[in-house]
C-alpha cells in the first residue's frame, strides 16, 4: 500500500548553501591562493623603487667611513656646483629646521645628519639632491669632511670600563656609556632556590648582532606640496599610522596633511619599523626644492646602518635538582644598543619582553636583569621577526636546558617533558609577571620526536659516534608572548598597541575592509579577507583589504612581533560580527519577524523552524542600502569600526628538532632534517601558516650557522655586504618537515595566537644544541653562534670563543 | 651611447650613459619595474632576467653590454593572458610572500625547464642556489618549479582559472 507522506512533517528540502563553498575552494578559514599572488607573479608588484612622480629627483646619503670622530668640517662647494645637483643638505642646515635630531622610538634622540661627531662607521653625514640616481652618488665623491679620529667603544663589555670614552657626550648629564638597568623577576627569592638547588649550571651565551635584511631595502619617496602643505610620503613601513604621527610630532607638519603610502613591501622582518635619517632626509629634501624626492639605500647602507638584530651577551643560569626538576633560572644581560637607544619597543620595556625567558617551564623562581650600553655601532636592537627579544629569551633557556641535560647525562626531550607547565595548569601566571593563555606542550614534543623518529635517530647517532662521524640531535621547545598590547601596558612613544579594523559590505554585497597594519608578504590580503569571509560568509575574492594609506585605513600601530593576527585579526573579526548583528536587525525587518526568532548560518540568516525564510547577507545589504523599512536606531549601511584593545597577548608554542651532520675534517655544519610542530591556534590559511614557518626556520638556520654582523677594533663593519653577511640559499636548508596541533586563544575572538615569528624564535637554539650534541665527544658544551666551519673546528679543538 | 636590444620580443633602442647598469635600463629607461634590485654584489639575484635564454644578473651587467641580444624579464613570461606553467606553480605551491624575489626566481626557473624539463630536487635547488629568498625558506619555491614541470601542457587551463579567480 501507498502512502502519501506529510511533507510538511518532513525536513525542508534546501539548496546547498553556498557560503560554505567547497573543499577546494572554501569561504572563510582553509588553504586557499593568495589574492595577492596574481600581480607579483606577473612583475606588477609596487614597491617603493617603483614610484615614479613627475620632476622626482634621486638623494643620496654621505656616510662616516669612521667609527668614532669629531667633525672638523664639511665642505660642500665642489658637490654644489655639480651641474646635476639640486641640494646639498648638511647637519648644520637641517638644525636650522630643528632636524638634526630626531626622537627614536626609545626615549632617546638619533642625529639625522651628524653635526657634531660620528658615533658609528655608516652614519648619516651629509644628503645630496640630483637629477638622477648615479648623478647623485657623483656628486657624494666631491663631498670633503674633515674629521678628527676618536678612540672608538666596540666591546660592550668594556663599554662602562672607568675612562672609556663617552659616546653619547651630546646628551646633558651622560657621563658613561650606561643606557638602562631593567629587572624583572624576585631576585631573593631566586637567590634562595639556587643556594638549595642539588645541581646549578652557568654558561654565558651570546646572541650576536644579526640583520634581517629584507630583500628589498629601505627607502621614501617625499612629495611635499608647499601650496596646501600637505606631505606625501611613500614609504617601506610597517607601522605607516604610527609613523605619520611621529612625522607631525617631529617635522611640524599637521598630522591631518601628512599621508603615509606603503605600497607593497618586499620583506620586513623588523626592519621597516623604525624612521630613518634617510626618510626625513627626504622629506626634507623635498621640502627644499620643492619637487619629489626619492631616496632607496643600497645594500651595504642597510646592513650597516639601519636595525641590526640581538647583540646581547647573557650570562645563563639554571637551578636543578639532580632528577631534572628545574626549579629557576637566573640571568644578567649585557645588551649593546649601538650609538643611539633606537629600540623599536613598548616604553615600559626597554629590554623587550625578555623576561619570558623561563620558557615553557614550571619554575619555583626566577629573576633577570639586563644592562644597555651604548658603543660605536649602528643603532637599532628590536629587529629580525623577534617578538620583542622573545628570540633572545628562547635561545637563552633552550641552550641552557641542554647544558643542564649534558650535565646530568639527561635526555635533552626528557628533560623537557618532565618540566612542560601542564595543560591543567593555564592560564599559567610565570615567575615574571606573564599569564600563558593556553597550551599543551607535551603532545607537541611527542609529535616532533615520532615525525623524526627521535629514538632512531639517536641509536643511528649511537653507532656513528662510535665509527667517529659526527651526528647531532637538537631539541628545542618555546613560547612566544605576541600580539601586544594591552594597551594600558603597552605603548609606543605614548601610543596605545591597539589596532582597528573597518568593514563595510557595499550594496551588492561585495566587502571592503581597511587595516591599520601593514604586510610585507605575510599575505593580509588574503588572510584577512578570509577572516570577514568567516564570519560573514562572503567569498574571499569579493572581499577587498585595503592597508597601507594612511587617508584610507584607521588608525593603529602596525605589523610587528607577530601582530596582525593577534590584534588586527581580532579587530576585523569583531567588525564582522557587528556587521552581522546589524544585518540580523535589516534581516528580520525585511522577513517581517523578530531579530531573536532569526538563526544564522554561514552567509544567511533564517526563520527558526523555516528555513527556506531566508536572506543571504548579500540580500541584506542591497535591503540595507535600499529602500527596506529599518529597525529603530539602524541607519542604512552596513558598516562597522573596531578598535581592538588586547586583554592579553598570545602565545604561541612549538617543538623542533634538528639533525645535523658535522664534517669532522672542515667543520661544516650541514642540517640533514628539520621537523617543526607549531601550535599558533586557530590557523586561518593553513598554506600561509606553513610559509611563514618555512621562512622562519630559513632564518634560524641563517643565524645559528652564518650570519654575523662583525666588527674589527677600529670598529669597521665586517658584515657589510652579502659578500660579507651570509644569508642561507637553497643548498644550505634542507626540505621543511611540519606538523602542528590546535590550541586555541581562549581570550581571542578567533582564537588565533600569530605565527609570524614562531620559527625565527625556536629554530635557532635546535640547529645550535645539534652542534653541540654533535660535537659533544670532544667535551663540547656549549659554542656560540654562527656555526661557521672555522669555529665549529676550534670548537672541535676545545677553542670555543664567543663572536664578540 | 645608443643602444638597440630586444626585450620581451620587441626590438628597442635607447640613448643611454655607457655606464648604465642593465637593471636599470630596464626598471628606468623602460619603466619594466618587475625586474628588482637587492644588492650590489652579484649576491642575492633578485634581478636577474634571461640574456639569450641564460640567467643574468642585470646589476652586475651594463645595458651597452647586453646590445644585441634578447632580453627577457618578468613581464615577458607570460604569453598575454597566458601565464607561463613556471608562473602557476609559483601560486599553486605558496613560492613567494613579499614577491621580491620571485621575478628572478620564476626566470632562473624558465631557463632551468628550458633546458631540463624534469629537473630533480637537487637540480633545482642548485640552479636557484644563486639567488637569495627571504621569505619562503626555499621549499615551496622547489615545489614550484617541480609543479611547472609536471604541467607543462598546462598553459591553458593556468590563465583560465587564474584570471577567472583574481583580476591582474
Amino acid at each position: 500500500m501507498t502512502t502519501v507522506q506529510d511533507r510538511s512533517a518532513m525536513p525542508q528540502e534546501r539548496e546547498p548553501n553556498p557560503a560554505l563553498g567547497s573543499p577546494e575552494r572554501p569561504i572563510g578559514f582553509g588553504r586557499i591562493q593568495r589574492k595577492e599572488d596574481p600581480r607579483f607573479i606577473r612583475g606588477k608588484g609596487r614597491y617603493l623603487d617603483d614610484v615614479v612622480l613627475p620632476g622626482m629627483l634621486h638623494g643620496a646619503i654621505l656616510r662616516s667611513p669612521l667609527a668614532h670622530a669629531r667633525i672638523v668640517s664639511i665642505d660642500t662647494t665642489e658637490a654644489l656646483a655639480h651641474p646635476k645637483v639640486h641640494a646639498v643638505i648638511t647637519g648644520k642646515d637641517l638644525e636650522g629646521l630643528n632636524l638634526a635630531w630626531a626622537p627614536t622610538l626609545s626615549a632617546d634622540v638619533q642625529a639625522v645628519l651628524a653635526t657634531d661627531k660620528v658615533r658609528f662607521q655608516g652614519q648619516e653625514v651629509a644628503f645630496v639632491v640630483a637629477e638622477d640616481r648615479y648623478s647623485a652618488r657623483d656628486a657624494l665623491e666631491l663631498i670633503d669632511v674633515e674629521y678628527e679620529d676618536l678612540p672608538p667603544v666596540i666591546d660592550a663589555r668594556r663599554a662602562l670600563d672607568p675612562g672609556t670614552p663617552v659616546i653619547r657626550d651630546d646628551k646633558e648629564g651622560q657621563t658613561d656609556n650606561h643606557i638602562f638597568d631593567w629587572e624583572a623577576g624576585d631576585k631573593a627569592e631566586t637567590d634562595a632556590v639556587f643556594a638549595r638547588a642539588d645541581v646549578v649550571v652557568s654558561q654565558e651565551v651570546v646572541y650576536p648582532r644579526v640583520h634581517p635584511a629584507p630583500m628589498e631595502t629601505c627607502g621614501a619617496v617625499a612629495d611635499y606640496d608647499p601650496v596646501d602643505g600637505k606631505l606625501t610620503l611613500y614609504e617601506t613601513t610597517q607601522a605607516p599610522h604610527a609613523h605619520r604621527t611621529l612625522y607631525a610630532m617631529v617635522a611640524g607638519i599637521p598630522e591631518h596633511k601628512i599621508r603615509i603610502l606603503a605600497g607593497d613591501i618586499g620583506g620586513g622582518f623588523g626592519n621597516k619599523v623604525g624612521i630613518y635619517p634617510g626618510y626625513i632626509c627626504a622629506v626634507v629634501g623635498s621640502i627644499v626644492t620643492g619637487k619629489p624626492v626619492k631616496w632607496v639605500e643600497d645594500r651595504s647602507e642597510n646592513l650597516m646602518s639601519t636595525s641590526f638584530a640581538r647583540d646581547y651577551i647573557m650570562k645563563g643560569e639554571v637551578a636543578a635538582t639532580k632528577d631534572g626538576t628545574i626549579l629557576a633560572v637566573r640571568t644578567h644581560v649585557l645588551a649593546d644598543h649601538g650609538a643611539f637607544n633606537a629600540t623599536a619597543q613598548p616604553t615600559k620595556f626597554p629590554a623587550g619582553f625578555f623576561s619570558i625567558f623561563t620558557g615553557s617551564y614550571d619554575l619555583e623562581a626566577a629573576y633577570c636583569s639586563v644592562t644597555g650600553v651604548y658603543t660605536n655601532k649602528a643603532p637599532g636592537g628590536v629587529a629580525y621577526a623577534c617578538s620583542f627579544r622573545v628570540t633572545e629569551a628562547v635561545y637563552l633557556v633552550e641552550r641552557m636546558v641542554d647544558v643542564l641535560a649534558q650535565k646530568l647525562q639527561m635526555d635533552p626531550a626528557e628533560l623537557r617533558l618532565k618540566n612542560f607547565i601542564r595543560p591543567e595548569q593555564f592560564p599559567y601566571k610565570n615567575k615574571t609577571g606573564w599569564e600563558y593563555d593556553s597550551g599543551d606542550y607535551a603532545p607537541a614534543l611527542r609529535m616532533c620526536m615520532e615525525q623524526i623518529g627521535y629514538a632512531d635517530l639517536r641509536r643511528e647517532q649511537e653507532e656513528k659516534r662510535a665509527r667517529g662521524e659526527l651526528m647531532g640531535i637538537g631539541v628545542s621547545f618555546f613560547t612566544e608572548t605576541v600580539g601586544a598590547g594591552p594597551r594600558k601596558h603597552m605603548d609606543i612613544v605614548g601610543l596605545g598597541m591597539a589596532d582597528g579594523a573597518e568593514v563595510r559590505v557595499h550594496p551588492t554585497g561585495k566587502a571592503v575592509v581597511r587595516l591599520s597594519v601593514q604586510t610585507q608578504g605575510q599575505g593580509h590580503e588574503t588572510t584577512f579577507a578570509q577572516i570577514v569571509g568567516e564570519e560573514l560568509g562572503i567569498p574571499t575574492e569579493d572581499i577587498q583589504v585595503v592597508q597601507g594609506d594612511t587617508d584610507q585605513t584607521p588608525f593603529g600601530l602596525g605589523t610587528y612581533g607577530s601582530r596582525s593576527t593577534p590584534v588586527s585579526g581580532a579587530a576585523v573579526a569583531l567588525a564582522a560580527r557587528k556587521v552581522r548583528e546589524k544585518a540580523k536587525a535589516i534581516a528580520a525587518a525585511m522577513l517581517e519577524t523578530r531579530p531573536e526568532d532569526l538563526e544564522w548560518e554561514k552567509g544567511r540568516f533564517f526563520v527558526t523552524g523555516d528555513p527556506t525564510a531566508a536572506k543571504t547577507i548579500q540580500e541584506v545589504a542591497l535591503g540595507a542600502h535600499g529602500t527596506v523599512a529599518l529597525p529603530e536606531g539602524i541607519d542604512g549601511n552596513l558598516d562597522a569600526e573596531v578598535t581592538y584593545d588586547p586583554p592579553n597577548l598570545t602565545f604561541p608554542f612549538g617543538a623542533y628538532i634538528c639533525v645535523v651532520d658535522v664534517d669532522a675534517g672542515t667543520g661544516k655544519v650541514k642540517v640533514r632534517r628539520f621537523v617543526a610542530v607549531d601550535d599558533c591556534g586557530t590557523r586561518i590559511n593553513p598554506m600561509i601558516v606553513e610559509g611563514q614557518i618555512h621562512g622562519g626556520l630559513a632564518d634560524g638556520v641563517g643565524m645559528a650557522l652564518m650570519e654575523f654582523i662583525g666588527f674589527d677594533e677600529q670598529g669597521n663593519c665586517l658584515g657589510g655586504s652579502f659578500m660579507d653577511y651570509l644569508i642561507p640559499t637553497a643548498m644550505e636548508v634542507p626540505d621543511w618537515e611540519t606538523g602542528y596541533t590546535v590550541t586555541p586563544s581562549p581570550h581571542h575572538p578567533i582564537g588565533a595566537k600569530g605565527i609570524g615569528e614562531s620559527a625565527t624564535v625556536g629554530s635557532p637554539p635546535a640547529v645550535v644544541n645539534a652542534v653541540v650534541d654533535a660535537l659533544a665527544p670532544f667535551g663540547v658544551t656549549h659554542m656560540d653562534m654562527p656555526c661557521t666551519p672555522a669555529r665549529v673546528w676550534e670548537a672541535m679543538q676545545g677553542r670555543a670563543t664567543p663572536p664578540i | 651611447m645608443q643602444v638597440t636590444m630586444t626585450v620581451n620580443g620587441s626590438e628597442v633602442t635607447r640613448d643611454v650613459e655607457p655606464r648604465l647598469l642593465l637593471v636599470h635600463f630596464l626598471r628606468e629607461t623602460l619603466g619594466l619595474t618587475g625586474t628588482h634590485w637587492g644588492c650590489d654584489t652579484s649576491n642575492c639575484g633578485t634581478c636577474v632576467v634571461l640574456v639569450d635564454g641564460e640567467p643574468v644578473k642585470s646589476c652586475t651587467a651594463l645595458a651597452a653590454m647586453t646590445a644585441g641580444h634578447e632580453v627577457r624579464t618578468v613581464e615577458g613570461l607570460a604569453d598575454g593572458a597566458t601565464l607561463d606553467p613556471v608562473q602557476q606553480g609559483f601560486m599553486e605551491e605558496h613560492g613567494l610572500q613579499c614577491g621580491f624575489c620571485t621575478p628572478g626566481m620564476m626566470l632562473t626557473a624558465r631557463a632551468l625547464l628550458d633546458r631540463d624539463p624534469d629537473p630533480g630536487e637537487d637540480v633545482i635547488r642548485e640552479a636557484i642556489s644563486g639567488q637569495i629568498c627571504r621569505c619562503t625558506g626555499y621549499a615551496t619555491i622547489v615545489r614550484s618549479i617541480r609543479w611547472a614541470a609536471d604541467h607543462p601542457a598546462d598553459r591553458d587551463a593556468a590563465a583560465a582559472t587564474t584570471d577567472q579567480e583574481v583580476p591582474a
